[in-house]
């Protein structure tokens, strides 16, 4: 194929190129044979087809055992939220992975999927694909996390935790305290101080309000 | 010869009540309950952390205070102490929790540091939360004021 003495791959693309022609030419023709009624109906149904194919497998990848299927996912990150409140607790209601990393709303929902082909950028170069290499890679993992946390206002915490339906007289006096002067103003937003609530923290010397 | 074939019989009696009572008594540690050595037992439930947020009284001067709230999921490791961000100096006007104390900047040596020494890092070695347990081993522990206010023996003379 990288023979570049004979003169057939310009023939080869010339070919191509008045294939694309001549289905371009057949495309911009009426339609001699369907009605518009069939042509309409039958886009209407294959649109169907196509955005249900396409939420299929937008949803299956937006589920924890796809999160989990590599490996830098599940020997890392998947293994410290076990030990965490927001896997295991005692009403069994837990958090899976799109909860807290991927919106809920369509269009966000989209535009981080397509940030998220960085991601599959970095699988496939095993940017992370060791312990070491995690560990290397994560306060700057983690600081995406809480810039996009911080821009949104905690949405994706706040998806379940709702400070209207927050009794605080159930809450310890120190929970207390802190969410009278930094949530219920406005002050602060949840990931300024739960930090780590699901994962291991990265080095945290240079992260405000850390030691 | 026949004395200490007497000899021999009530020795015999004797070491056979003996272990009779000993049967009768609790043979097992109060500590463990009726389990036998060689069987592991069925652990305790475990008690919630208290949480009041109320500083407890030290029992005597040298004790490290105790933590009454709940630490639970706190990460203190080579990378991250959940502890300082609150009571470290720098973060007591936004927690309004008590500093570390300044005994905790000096190392080994004497020499203050400019934050906690390295080997006053891990906090719970000596801080601990608390809970509501049942006491297995009685503690008849007094401190001493109690002690100086008693009358006698050993009280204020």
């Amino acid at each position: 194929m990288t023979d570049t003495t004979a003169p057939r791959p310009p023939a080869l693309w010339r070919r191509a190129w008045s294939f694309a022609l001549d289905i371009w030419g057949i495309l911009r023709r009426p339609s001699s044979v369907f009605s518009l009624g069939i042509l309409v109906l039958s886009g209407f149904v294959a649109g169907i087809i196509f955005w249900g194919a396409f939420n299929t497998a937008l949803e299956f990848s937006n589920t924890e055992s796809f999160c989990t299927s590599c490996h830098e996912m599940r020997t890392n990150v998947f293994e410290e939220l076990k030990t965490t409140v927001h896997y295991t607790n005692r009403s069994g209601v837990r958090a899976h992975c799109p909860d807290c990393h991927v919106p809920h709303n369509w269009t966000d929902k989209i535009a981080r999927k397509l940030q998220a082909s960085k991601e599959v950028w970095g699988w496939l170069f095993g940017t992370i694909n060791t312990r070491e290499k995690f560990l290397d890679h994560r306060l700057e993992l983690a600081i995406h996390e809480w810039a996009r946390m911080k821009a949104n206002d905690s949405l994706e915490c706040r998806n379940c935790h709702s400070a209207q339906s927050m009794d605080i007289t159930r809450q310890s006096p120190r929970a207390v305290e802190a969410h009278q002067r930094f949530l219920f103003t406005g002050e602060r937003t949840c990931i300024d101080c739960h930090k780590g609530v699901a994962h291991h923290l990265p080095d945290m010397r240079n992260v405000p309000g850390w030691q | 010869m026949i004395s200490h074939i007497r000899i021999f019989l009530a020795a015999l009696f004797m070491a056979g009540v003996s272990t009779l009572v000993a049967a009768q008594m609790a043979p097992f540690s109060e500590l463990r309950g009726p389990i036998p050595l060689d069987e592991e037992g069925p652990a305790e439930p475990m008690t919630p952390e208290q949480n009041t947020s109320l500083r407890e009284v030290r029992n005597y001067p040298e004790q490290p205070p105790v933590i009454p709230h709940s630490t639970e999921g706190y990460e203190v490791s080579i990378r991250a102490n959940r502890c300082l961000s609150c009571h470290a100096r720098s973060r007591v006007r936004d927690s309004q929790a008590p500093m570390i104390s300044i005994t905790h900047f000096s190392d080994r040596d004497g020499q203050y540091l400019a934050s906690i020494s390295p080997r006053r890092y891990f906090c719970t070695q000596c801080h601990v939360p608390q809970h509501n347990v049942r006491i297995p081993v009685e503690n008849d522990f007094v401190d001493i004021d109690t002690l100086l206010s008693r009358e006698s023996p050993g009280g204020r003379r």
